[in-house]
């Protein structure tokens, strides 16, 4: 990059250093997006920049769910309409995006911001784990569903947090673990398939 | 001769780390190729044809591909998954710390077949009963063992005499058993019961089967693993990560 800085004008070699930092975006595409950048009329640039900005000064985490929002309580939070007797727990703000792109479910959600992960010193301290039992404590809830991932440390938060919440008096579920639809039979590994054939349902 | 370009082997995947979109890299233990890290490709995407197959402890037998930089994974099969395992937070936790273990006293591409031998059997024993803490120290003193770590428990290590069956002293700086006498003169040292050292010496020469027919109560259960993570946290000289997440398990459980 340093050959660039001399060569160029420094605005330019800098805007190029700063993308090179995003992920999967090297020298040459650095180059190629500023280059754009340059050519591109004033007002898209600037709600670019706008746009950049705003990420971080705008946002917080929602004070209920923990989700990342520019208002808080975040909308889902807030919407009168959705089911607030039932909790969603996502391990990231970016699995909520899934969910509702299913629009099977009218309930709230809870970001845990990580899962229990032992050998990286990630234990339920590190975790928004104290926040989300002080949500069930108010008694208005009356379903919660686990959303963390079907792998090892999901499931092993998800058997945490059934422990933790199963003294409430609250139903707990958990989200079926089985075949990804349009998948092979094949290829599926011995723990799905024991999965889905515990989790079969009659047609 | 140039190396084939790809190659198989069993293997117990140990760790991973996420890596760009949807890969990962995982840390595998192999019994002819010692640990080593490859790239499993598109394993978080749900259709993934390796998923399950190369999830955090589970046997399996992968194809790899040589890559520039690491080791590429084409196919697995998955030969045991140790479904208890998995279905028991408890002993997730356990068999993370084993993979913990293995992670923190092997080095890269060392050929152990030995050790392999005994990551995969003390899984299988711990798939079959939910008394892990003894197959735990078990693996841990073995583990040691076969790393040439192997602490001395017949006689005093200090001075060599013949040990009396009270007042002895383990201690992890000298690594093994001291006397009365040699363990008061050693800071370090800390007392250890007659039982623990009877335990101790059982579990360092006897087979798996045999070492879960010893009835270990629960003042002793407790005595055994404190000398152990001591043992262990002086070679390593870290505390293992995952010990404060069994610490916090056993809390919790105690105050039910």
């Amino acid at each position: 990059m340093s050959a660039d800085s001399t060569s160029t004008a420094e605005p330019i070699g800098r805007l190029i250093e700063e993308f090179s930092k995003l992920p999967g975006i090297g020298p040459k595409s650095a180059q190629r997006l500023t280059y754009h950048l340059l050519r591109a009329p004033a007002s898209e640039v600037s709600a670019l920049a706008d746009a950049i900005r705003n990420l971080k000064e705008k946002l917080a985490l929602c004070s209920v769910c923990l989700n990342i929002t520019d208002s808080d309580p975040c909308t889902i939070c807030r919407d009168e309409e959705r089911d607030h007797s039932k909790i969603c727990i996502v391990e990231e703000p970016i699995d909520i995006l899934p969910l509702e792109r299913t629009r099977k479910y009218k309930g709230l959600y809870h970001v845990l911001h990580g899962v229990i992960a032992p050998t990286d010193g990630i234990g339920p301290d590190e975790l928004k784990i104290k926040e989300l039992l002080s949500r069930l404590n108010d008694g208005m809830v009356t379903e919660v569903i686990l959303a963390t991932n079907p792998n090892l440390e999901g499931e092993a938060t998800a058997m945490y947090l059934q422990r933790l919440i199963a003294p409430l008096d609250i139903k707990i579920t958990r989200l079926a673990r089985g075949l990804p639809y349009g998948a092979d039979l094949e290829y599926a590994d011995d723990v799905t398939l024991s999965r889905a054939l515990e989790g079969r349902q009659e047609m | 001769m140039t190396a084939p370009r790809t190659y198989q082997t069993e293997a117990i995947i140990i760790k991973r780390i996420k890596l760009g979109e949807a890969d990962r890299i995982l840390t595998i233990f192999t019994p002819e190729l010692g640990k080593f890290k490859a790239v499993a490709k598109g394993t978080r995407r749900p259709k993934s044809k390796l998923g399950g197959h190369v999830e955090l402890l589970t046997h399996s037998r992968l194809m790899l591909a040589r890559g520039r930089n690491l080791d590429i994974i084409t196919q697995a099969q998955t030969i045991d998954n140790f479904l208890p395992i998995k279905d028991d937070l408890e002993r997730i936790s356990r068999g993370l710390y084993i993979a913990e273990l293995v992670d923190s006293f092997t080095g890269e591409h060392i050929e152990d077949r030995q050790l392999f031998g005994l990551v995969l059997e003390t899984l299988n024993q711990m798939s079959l009963s939910k008394d892990y803490e003894p197959m735990l120290r078990y693996f841990e003193l073995h583990l040691l063992d076969h790393l040439g770590y192997r602490p001395q428990l017949r006689h005093c290590t200090d001075c060599n005499s013949p040990l009396k069956p009270d007042g002895n002293f383990f201690s992890s700086r000298l690594g093994g058993v001291l006397c009365q006498n040699c363990g008061f003169n050693e800071p370090m040292a800390r007392p250890l019961s007659l039982n623990a050292l009877k335990v101790l010496r059982l579990w360092q020469n006897c087979d798996f089967t045999a070492a879960r027919c010893v009835r270990v109560n629960r003042g002793l259960t407790i005595e055994l693993e404190q000398v152990m993570r001591e043992y262990i946290k002086y070679f390593l000289e870290k505390q293992l990560k995952s010990t404060a997440w069994l610490d916090r398990l056993k809390s919790e459980a105690a105050h039910k």
